[in-house]
């Protein structure tokens, strides 16, 4: 018995509307994403500079207070509804860096607000981060493991 | 009936109609012709679902008022929304003392529910019926994409979910416009899976059911002074020309979309409004008051609908669509 076919499936039209859709401009797209992001790491080494010299933080304590600050300017914008106006314009600009990641974390929390702080804020908060998360810690452990093999050989 | 065509033996007429809508909708050039425009996206409501329902109820209340009718002379609500189990149209109708028969069929559900309404009152089961419908940008963002201050960028093929809400009441008197025929759509799905392109997605389901009511019903493009399509955005309104054209039917001087002229496109609207809301607050709002002034003779409507959701989508499924059709006579 055949079943679940989809008897309209036209190729033609596939091919027809993938052939005159609007597409998205990349040039400008790279471009607004490269000075954006651009600026956000400039922002981060002017912080990194600033700790290093006004409060002589070193090493991986300095890394960890840098990404602290840009965890909390990417939260607070986001709060502030500024953050989704910057991505709207630079895209890949805005998400990469670490700001991003904030923004990621940070709007669905605020946004399952209405479904209670258990199963609407927490539960929601890694919708969008919780790959990004997995797929960091699995990858982290992987190379982690591949050094500790290749060591142990050499 | 013939095939899908059915024709409205006893003409029922559009007695009244009710819009609200939300400040972008107000703001666009079809804003004047809206009754009640909601300056706050919250309606204030705490949460986008509330706003929704209570723009729904608003405009049940606001169709009443303006026929002076009283709840006991409404046969029945005929009323669906985006929401997963409709719960805007079910909460709305919590309020009122009347039947209600919840429907679905996506962003075409306007003329689904004229359809089965105009069934009702020609029939003569129900002295009068209560379409509506109503969507909600915000509740919509939620249900299908991603959080609202999530800064991620908008497809240049994407449309904007319409915040609005309208309805009408179909009974056998008044000087509005006559429900003469109808199109029933079947579901169609021509292999689309971007979720961001509703409007290609949508268009061959408008067209199957245009062509169907051409065939069926004698008349031909030049016999209606509009067709109005739901919510296929400027791209899928394109598309739906080019296939009405292969079929052999030029409508490309008469054809006009609701989703195409709800909105200056100022923002991320890039192809113009779609949702339920759509084709509820154009129709009943602007063509409304065009067709009660006479200004067109005979128009077609054929709201349009995806009937996805969005853990088809994540399966990676096509999205099916249809349409439904609609023809009114000053």
């Amino acid at each position: 018995m055949q079943s679940n076919e989809n008897i309209n499936f036209n190729k033609n039209y596939i091919d027809y509307v993938s052939s005159i859709a609007p597409k998205t401009k990349e040039a400008r797209s790279l471009f607004r994403a490269f000075w954006v992001g651009g600026t956000i790491c400039c922002i981060g080494q002017f912080i990194r500079f600033a700790f290093e010299n006004w409060l002589g933080l070193a090493g991986d304590e300095l890394a960890a207070y840098v990404s602290v600050v840009l965890i909390f300017l990417g939260g607070l914008l986001t709060g502030l509804g500024v953050y989704d106006r910057i991505g709207k314009f630079a895209g890949g600009g805005s998400i990469v860096p670490i700001t991003g990641f904030a923004n990621s974390v940070v709007s669905p929390a605020m946004e399952f607000k209405s479904e209670g702080i258990i199963y609407g804020t927490a539960s929601k908060m890694f919708i969008i981060a919780g790959p990004i998360i997995v797929f960091g810690v699995a990858s982290s452990v992987l190379v982690g493991l591949s050094y500790y093999i290749y060591f142990l050989v050499a | 009936m013939k095939g899908r065509t059915l024709i409205f033996k006893n003409q029922p007429r559009i007695f009244a109609t009710a819009t609200v809508a939300g400040p972008k909708e107000g703001a666009g050039p079809v804003g004047k012709h809206i009754d009640t425009i909601v300056e706050d996206d919250y309606f204030g409501e705490k949460t986008f679902e509330k706003a929704e329902r209570k723009m729904m109820e608003g405009a049940i209340r606001q169709v009443m008022q303006n026929a002076k009718y009283t709840e006991s002379e409404v046969g029945a609500i005929i009323a669906g929304d985006l929401l997963n189990q409709i719960i805007s149209s079910s909460y709305a109708c919590r309020s009122f003392n009347i039947p209600f028969l919840g429907i679905y069929n996506a962003c075409s559900t306007m003329s689904e529910a004229f359809i089965i309404g105009g069934m009702l009152v020609d029939g003569g089961y129900c002295e009068s019926a209560l379409c509506a419908t109503g969507s909600h940008f915000s509740s919509a963002e939620r249900q299908y994409r991603y959080p609202l201050e999530l800064g991620n960028t908008r497809p240049p093929q994407s449309q904007w979910t319409v915040t609005g809400a309208g309805a009408a009441i179909l009974a056998m008197q008044g000087k509005g416009p006559k429900l003469v025929a109808a199109t029933l759509g079947r579901v169609v799905d021509y292999g689309i899976t971007d979720t961001n392109n509703m409007g290609a997605a949508m268009a061959p389901a408008a067209a199957d059911t245009l062509c169907e009511h051409f065939l069926n019903s004698y008349f031909s493009p030049k016999d209606y002074d509009l067709v109005i399509t739901g919510d296929l955005g400027a791209f899928g309104s394109r598309l739906f020309k080019d296939l009405m054209w292969e079929k052999g039917f030029d409508i490309s001087e008469r054809h006009v979309d609701c989703g195409e002229m709800i909105y200056n496109i100022a923002e991320d609207e890039f192809q113009g409004g779609s949702g339920a809301g759509c084709s509820a607050v154009v129709f009943n709002g602007y063509f409304y008051k065009k067709l009660c002034k006479k200004e067109y003779k005979r128009i077609i409507l054929i709201a349009t609908g995806a009937l996805l959701s969005s853990v088809s989508s994540q399966q990676g499924e096509t999205i099916p669509s249809i349409a439904h059709a609609v023809v009114f006579e000053s």
